[in-house]
């Protein structure tokens, strides 16, 4: 019996696989229906309308808190950006006596879960006496970005030539200029990549943002956790769908990025 | 990191060159870690190592509030976690872990599957980016559409009702919560599946059926051993991330569904204000997630790619 008849019996998982799919995109297609309903309440359609939208782009609150948001994303993986790459070409670059410790260490925000990271942040800094405020929260999200941002930038220099950067040096470059001009270019899809990705996990974060924050600033995933905590909220559904667009743009281009990155890394 | 503790890692010829590039090189070895692996080390240090000893510390303070000052060391915190109440939602949490495992496991194997070795090649690529996707979107949005759906006024019930089925209770139950998770992580799943169903040697399944074997025994004997990375990683991954989930069991389990991550929430944020016994609870959760991780390493090494 050959892999065709074999495939042939099993391709009931097509339309499982399908089903699945179904299940992936149902919850988001229902919210991006009732975004445009004009009923208040309930699920019964009554309308197009865009009364929904309108009152989103006039609701002041959740502009400022998606501008906390966007102050926190950027400036912690803009900093993670440099201190993650540069923790991920050193760790590829050297074996010292305690690598492994620190290799682990690197891997912790990745493994402990968000709500040990945020009390611990919470305790360390009320013992400190740091007040709460954005900056904190900055400090506590750039641990998480630069974890995630060092590992997919470790991933990449792994499947990197050490010979280009060797002969670099042979041929009188400063190990410096090495790094600019021959290491950086080739990482650069993987760092960008990475701080995509660090970029929406700062995005998406509730916890460590709810236990760094305090007053200070009120970044949006907790603003929505308490309005969606006392019921539905049609507004909500209407910021689902523009989130939802404007997260899967994000994607398209990481992918881009990844499959560019990974086609280079093929030809080299 | 100090100098001693750095050696080579370049080539011999490297090293013997003029004493001015040996100087220059002497300090490169010093320079360029201190530099590379300094500021990632020192912040990770600083915000997570100390933070997580520190908690460690307080677990011992029995019953420590805030900005009091610390008396005494005991094991009381750890001992309140033994009582019933309190045993009872880490089963929950168990619980809810380990059935989110079982659905994603069971659902995505044959999704994976699919993208892997059945869907057309040049859509797999594609197929894969859109199953993921939504890990991309906010994950409170993704489970607040599930309110959507689930309440009692809901798009389920609305459904039901119309067909002439009695509405159901749908909102604050156990399984609200599993399909919520699974929802949540299927597409992890999924992804690590993939990777190691892409990786499948398709010769050792012909051999198996040149051999006679049936296609499901094709499947149990050559297909599942040889995914079993996989399957271990992905179930490790979806365990982990579901045992500490907060959002999933606060939105659609509601006050019955109560799970460690809320009970540590409550702790600090919350009415209860014991900054001990939540430290307490959050050491057994990493303990927990550490040992799942830790009998990964030691046996999920032992896989069988001596096989293929």
């Amino acid at each position: 019996m050959s892999i065709q008849t074999l495939q042939k019996k099993v391709s009931w998982q097509g339309l499982f696989a399908l089903l699945v799919y179904g299940f992936m995109y149902l919850p988001i297609l229902v919210l991006g229906v009732y975004s445009f309903n004009k009923s208040r309440y309930g699920a019964i359609w009554e309308g197009f309308s865009l009364r929904w939208y309108r009152r989103l782009f006039q609701d002041e609150r959740l502009f400022a808190a998606l501008g906390d948001s966007l102050k926190i994303a950027l400036v912690a993986v803009s900093v993670s950006a440099v201190l993650g790459t540069l923790m991920a070409i050193g760790l590829s670059k050297y074996r010292f006596r305690g690598r492994s410790l620190y290799l682990g260490i690197s891997y912790l925000p990745l493994i402990v879960p968000d709500i040990a990271i945020a009390v611990s942040t919470l305790v360390f800094l009320a013992s400190v006496a740091i007040p709460l405020s954005i900056w904190t929260a900055i400090a506590a999200h750039m641990v998480f970005c630069l974890a995630y941002i060092a590992v997919v930038v470790s991933s990449r220099l792994s499947g990197l030539d050490p010979n280009l950067e060797e002969a670099a040096l042979d041929l009188g470059a400063t190990p410096t200029q090495a790094l600019v001009k021959i290491l950086l270019p080739q990482l650069m899809p993987a760092i960008i990549s990475g701080c995509l990705l660090a970029f929406v996990l700062s995005l998406d974060d509730l916890l460590i943002s709810s236990f760094t924050t305090g007053g200070g600033a009120n970044p949006l995933p907790i603003e929505i956790f308490s309005r969606i905590r006392t019921g539905v909220k049609p507004d909500m559904n209407a910021l689902s769908v523009l989130l939802i667009l404007s997260s899967g743009l994000l994607a398209a281009i990481a992918e881009y990025l990844r499959c560019k990155g990974s086609n280079q890394a093929i030809k080299g | 990191m100090s100098r001693s503790a750095v050696t080579d890692s370049r080539p011999q010829s490297q090293q013997v060159k003029g004493s001015g590039s040996l100087l220059r090189w002497r300090l490169t070895r010093l320079i360029g870690p201190s530099v590379l692996l300094g500021p990632a080390g020192l912040w990770l240090l600083l915000l997570l190592v100390v933070p997580v000893l520190l908690i460690l510390r307080i677990s011992l303070v029995p019953g420590l509030r805030p900005e009091q000052a610390i008396t005494n060391y005991g094991l009381d915190n750890y001992l309140q976690i033994l009582q019933p109440t309190y045993l009872r939602v880490l089963l929950r949490s168990v619980t809810f872990a380990s059935g989110t495992t079982a659905l994603c496991l069971v659902v995505g194997f044959p999704v994976a599957y699919w993208l892997a070795l059945i869907a057309p090649k040049r859509w797999r690529n594609l197929l894969l980016v859109v199953f993921i996707l939504p890990l991309w979107t906010s994950s409170l949005l993704r489970t607040y559409a599930w309110i959507t759906l689930l309440r009692t006024s809901g798009v389920i019930n609305l459904v039901l009702s119309s067909l002439g089925l009695p509405e159901q209770n749908l909102m604050n139950t156990t399984g609200a919560v599993l399909v919520g998770m699974t929802y949540s992580f299927l597409p992890y799943m999924v992804l690590i599946l993939y990777a190691s169903l892409e990786k499948l040697d398709l010769r050792l399944l012909e051999a198996a059926a040149d051999l006679g074997a049936s296609p499901n025994v094709a499947f149990w004997k050559v297909t599942v051993p040889q995914t079993l990375p996989g399957i271990a990683a992905g179930g490790l991954l979806v365990f982990v991330t579901s045992l500490g989930d907060f959002v999933v069991p606060t939105l659609l389990g509601g006050p019955s569904s109560m799970t460690i991550s809320r009970l540590i929430y409550n702790q600090f944020l919350g009415v209860s204000r014991n900054w001990g016994f939540g430290s307490a609870l959050s050491i057994v959760l990493i303990s927990a997630v550490s040992i799942a991780i830790a009998l990964l390493l030691k046996y999920g090494d032992r896989n069988p790619d001596g096989f293929s």
